[in-house]
């Protein structure tokens, strides 16, 4: 059995690989902010919150890492109906778990980079007589942003690789978009080479991008 | 609730197949680290080269077009896979490039003194690895092992997608035939919860009780 190679026939699906890299895109890049948003909340109660309210962030945090990301988008996609939620299609409702999914890792994230903010500045900011919410918008939190943008960045690019998943909800981004060829089509190995160079490329790109914007915004210690 | 019990065997069924492919996938990703990460390390510049590239293109992918391709790949020759088994090589080439990586740094990170000292007292490369490189890097490799091996099993969950019958394909048939998903989902979490977390707390301990040995 000889495997013929097809190219021109994939070539034709070009635009729904380009379309699906624009939704692959856009959804990690919602679920970065919506988690972002939670890991900031969850990251500032676990630091200055009384002891009490450590519980229930670590609860979330486990609960959320320990289980696959795929229950949790069929949790949102079929699940949360019966729980009254019927707004979800399958796009909202994967970006709904890849952001919990998210707020998870950045929890920790935040966390650690609030915590390695020397008390010198918090202490500095106090005596100069800002308030808490000026301590917090002018002083921690530009300081923790340069401290955690290399996680942040890498986050990014694995919440990128992890949309992928969402084809498990026909949502026609890059892998979707590879499987349906591959299906359509028969030409397998071109298939999924388009895909692996799609992420491969972008997660290269990316990662360089990052790089760059870590190192205009480096804090001189 | 009464109709994940009647479900109970097929979950079990389930949950023993994913716990399969975890084990199996691990001890895959295992062997493949090993040997990749020493050849990262020692081999000629040549091998090193393409295990680079290996490594880096594995860690790009996303798991799930690992486990698509090679479920699909195998058609080129007119040929075919069975699901779980696919899905076990494809987690394992995943792991064992993410702990080819843990190899590398994990012996890579080794104060230079301890080799150096080894050379001097005559030890031949192999005795060098066994006796002195290998009892003093692999309680480092042990956390970020842990962690690849919960990374892992996650990852069998992805199997059910190319129609594995593990723990997520046989909640997600319950779902479908009795439409009654919370159950079912939170069944299924449960049980993944309660094995990763058991395994990264392992991981945990371990970490601990090494983190005092450092020289």
């Amino acid at each position: 059995v000889t495997y013929v190679f097809n190219w021109p026939i994939v070539f034709t699906y070009l635009p729904a690989f380009i379309g699906g890299l624009g939704i692959g895109l856009g959804i990690a890049l919602a679920a970065l902010v919506l988690g972002s948003i939670i890991g900031l909340a969850l990251a500032s109660v676990a630091t200055d919150w009384p002891a009490l309210f450590m519980r229930p962030v670590r609860i979330y945090v486990e609960v959320i890492r320990n289980v696959p990301l795929l229950l949790w988008a069929y949790f949102a996609f079929y699940g949360l109906p019966r729980l009254g939620v019927r707004s979800l299609d399958n796009y909202s409702s994967f970006v709904a778990a890849l952001s919990l999914y998210a707020g998870a890792y950045l929890t920790e994230v935040f966390r650690s980079g609030l915590a390695s903010i020397p008390a010198r500045y918090r202490e500095a900011a106090k005596s100069l007589g800002l308030t808490a919410s000026q301590r917090l918008l002018i002083v921690t939190l530009p300081l923790m942003f340069r401290i955690v943008l290399p996680s942040l960045s890498n986050t990014f690019i694995s919440l990128f690789k992890d949309t992928s998943i969402a084809a498990a909800l026909a949502v026609p981004e890059v892998t979707f978009t590879a499987q349906r060829v591959n299906i359509d089509t028969f030409r397998i190995i071109e298939a999924w080479s388009i895909a692996s160079v799609i992420y491969l490329g972008v997660g290269y790109f990316l990662a360089n991008l990052l790089r760059l914007l870590e190192r205009r915004t480096r804090m001189v210690r | 609730v009464s109709a994940v019990l009647s479900w109970a065997p097929q979950l079990m069924a389930g949950l023993l197949l994913t716990l399969e492919m975890t084990v199996v996938a691990i001890g895959l990703s295992s062997a493949v680290g090993f040997c990749g990460g020493l050849g990262l390390l020692y081999g000629p510049l040549p091998l090193r080269a393409v295990l680079r590239v290996c490594v880096d293109c594995v860690r790009g992918l996303p798991v799930l077009v690992l486990i698509f391709a090679v479920y699909y790949l195998p058609g080129v020759a007119a040929m075919s896979i069975d699901a779980p088994t696919a899905a076990t090589i494809a987690l394992g080439i995943f792991g064992g490039a993410h702990l080819s990586e843990v190899v590398r740094g994990g012996i890579g990170s080794l104060p230079r003194l301890q080799l150096e000292a080894a050379k001097a007292i005559g030890l031949t490369s192999g005795q060098r690895l066994q006796l002195i490189v290998l009892p003093l890097a692999i309680p480092r490799m042990v956390p970020p092992w842990v962690n690849t091996g919960v990374e892992v099993l996650k990852g069998t969950s992805l199997a059910s997608l190319i129609g594995a019958a593990d723990l997520l394909y046989i909640a997600q048939s319950g779902v479908g035939t009795t439409f009654d998903p919370l159950p079912f989902y939170m069944c299924a979490a449960a049980i993944y919860f309660s094995f990763c977390f058991a395994l990264s707390r392992f991981g945990t301990a371990l970490e601990d009780r090494y983190r005092y040995r450092e020289y």
